[in-house]
């Protein structure tokens, strides 16, 4: 148990480590920095000058290894077009982000498990196919437009919730269900072959043979079995969210951390936008971790894996 | 797809899924609609009449004939816009679904077929590819590159691999000890000869499964990159720019984001139907 704990662990750091060089990589390969900094405008003198300040004229492994070195200590330096330091800024962000995250999955899950669950016992039925084809509907449905029309027709026709911010708490539902729609297609499939999966297996049969109800077969020994791949793809699927979370944002002008990535990005404003991709990858990998862990703990067949 | 790996019998049983039907329908008819685009469209894409600006579809109130779903912002045609949206989005799903695929099916064959060390490090690499926000990368590199179609293609291309080798990747494994390998081996079959004669041919279907999944995933991201203004630059009418283009107007002619964005959906929807068909079809479930 201990040895794959190390082993999945050490795998994660090195993943971790692989992805800060990446997202050094990213500024530094597709294109000159100083020159995206400048902006168009800028003279010859102005390149030299930003490419001084910043450090840019100094070796490549030079600059890496610097930029790691404050990197791993959560120092992402400094934003051009804030003015505050990036990891000041990112953790202001980060309840929204967060918060919009959780409340998709809740959504997620409220509206797959059951569904899941419904064509597990159904299977083959024309209800199996409906639960099918409201999961590859999900799957089709462009996020920002979705957004965009539940704005029209639940913020302005039927002005039940507002269309944009959060200053109150309504405001995470509108966009919370838009982002649950990303996570509803796999979490409801996973469910129902889960729960088919169960329901066949020799324990079910016992239990039906010892007289048990339907619905303590099909909750207890039935779901609590299907539950556990379920548990670690919601965790996986969060870290998913987190990352896709930019699209929405900028829909629903939400200031989360994607919004300020995309606020970052127009403004050319490079420490930022590499913090938070760093960032949203180290969520996506802390939570990946957690859910191997979980399973192991929650299934101990998988342990020796 | 092949005969050897398509025979009749699975054919006709695909015709008569309504899925397979439907989604065929819909994606052959965009394709159609993309390489014709030029000889079909009623009017330039691309010219302005500022005197003509969101004229509502002929079939809606105070529309007018000539432009059959009205104009945009700008008076342009949108119907003739939507016809070159068609193009934009299959061929990135097309170009992006040929460069993943390459590197993807590449990574996965090589590492399941050979094991040990080589595996390791294509799983070390889909697991880095997996942590990786692939939206946002995209952003980033399109703002810091000047945004362009072959950029979206490229990016996409260079981003969405991952399931293709997953997939790739466990099914080799699957085959790479039955007997009709281990009997090319002992024909004296060079590496290469396995590795394309018998392995691929085998796994295409479950690639083919994964080559819509990716072609559904890489139309919408193409979409959304071009919504947020980092994807397809304009004039070009990608349905997400268009989108991204009319959105001031949208509360008060919702027609204008309801257009493309149905387009859209439609056209997703066709590529995942033609998926879960080709899916059914084999009896398994390794795409997820």
């Amino acid at each position: 148990m201990l040895r794959f704990f190390l082993r999945r662990f050490a795998v994660a750091v090195l993943v971790a480590l692989t992805v800060l060089t990446l997202a050094f990589l990213l500024t530094r390969v597709s294109g000159d920095l100083a020159i995206s900094i400048a902006g168009p405008n800028a003279t010859q003198a102005d390149v030299d000058a930003i490419r001084e300040a910043y450090g840019l004229n100094r070796p490549l492994v030079v600059q890496y290894f610097d930029w790691l070195g404050r990197a791993v200590q959560g120092d992402f330096g400094q934003s051009y077009f804030f003015r505050d330091r990036v990891a000041n800024l990112i953790a202001a962000r980060m309840p929204v982000t967060v918060t919009l995250g959780l409340v998709g999955l809740a959504i997620a899950l409220v509206v797959s498990l059951p569904l899941g669950i419904l064509a597990a016992v159904r299977e083959g039925t024309w209800v199996d196919r409906l639960v099918g084809l409201v999961a590859m509907i999900g799957q089709a449905m462009p996020s920002f437009w979705l957004g965009l029309v539940l704005m029209i027709v639940f913020g302005l026709q039927l002005g039940w919730v507002p269309i944009s911010g959060v200053e109150t708490w309504d405001g995470y539902i509108l966009p919370g269900i838009v982002l649950a729609f990303s996570a509803i297609p796999s979490l409801t499939r996973l469910t129902r072959s889960g729960m088919i999966e169960a329901l066949a297996s020799d324990y079910i049969r016992t239990a039906r043979a010892k007289g048990l109800t339907r619905l303590s077969i099909l909750v207890k020994h039935g779901f609590r079995n299907a539950a556990i791949p379920v548990v670690s793809i919601a965790a996986v699927q969060l870290g998913f969210m987190l990352g896709g979370s930019i699209v929405i944002e900028t829909v629903f002008a939400l200031h989360g951390v994607g919004f300020l990535a995309w606020e970052s990005i127009s403004k050319n404003d490079f420490p930022v936008v590499q913090a938070v991709v760093l960032v949203l990858a180290l969520i996506y990998i802390a939570l990946t971790l957690l859910a191997d862990l979980l399973n192991a703990v929650l299934d101990p067949r998988l342990r020796t894996a | 797809m092949s005969a050897a790996v398509m025979p009749a019998g699975r054919g006709a049983r695909l015709l008569r899924n309504p899925g397979f039907v439907v989604g065929a329908a819909i994606v052959g008819l965009c394709a159609v609609i993309a390489i014709l685009a030029p000889w079909i469209v009623p009017y330039d894409p691309f010219a302005i009449d500022l005197d003509r600006r969101l004229v509502p579809p002929s079939f809606m109130e105070g529309g007018d004939p000539r432009n059959f779903l009205g104009t945009d912002q700008l008076g342009r045609d949108y119907f003739s816009r939507l016809i070159y949206g068609a193009r934009i989005s299959m061929v990135i799903g097309v170009l992006t679904v040929i460069t993943s695929g390459l590197i993807g099916i590449t990574m996965g064959v090589l590492g399941g077929f050979y094991g040990g060390k080589i595996d390791d490090a294509v799983v070390f690499a889909i697991t880095t590819r997996l942590s990786i926000p692939a939206v946002l990368v995209a952003l980033a590199v399109a703002a810091l590159r000047g945004s362009s179609f072959i950029l979206v293609v490229l990016v996409l291309g260079l981003l969405l691999w991952d399931r293709f080798a997953v997939v790739a990747r466990s099914t080799t494994m699957q085959i790479r000890n039955l007997d009709y390998v281990s009997a090319a081996w002992c024909a004296g079959a060079s590496r290469w000869w396995v590795l394309t004669r018998e392995v691929l041919p085998n796994i295409a279907t479950h690639l083919a499964v994964v080559a819509t999944l990716e072609m559904a995933l890489a139309i919408l991201l193409e979409a959304a990159l071009s919504f947020l203004g980092l994807g397809v630059p304009a004039p070009l009418p990608s349905w997400g720019l268009m989108i991204s283009e009319a959105k001031e107007y949208m509360f008060f002619s919702p027609w204008v984001i309801m257009i493309p964005g149905a387009a859209l959906f439609v056209l997703v929807m066709g590529v995942n139907l033609l998926g879960d068909a080709l899916r059914d079809m084999m009896g398994t479930d390794l795409s997820r």
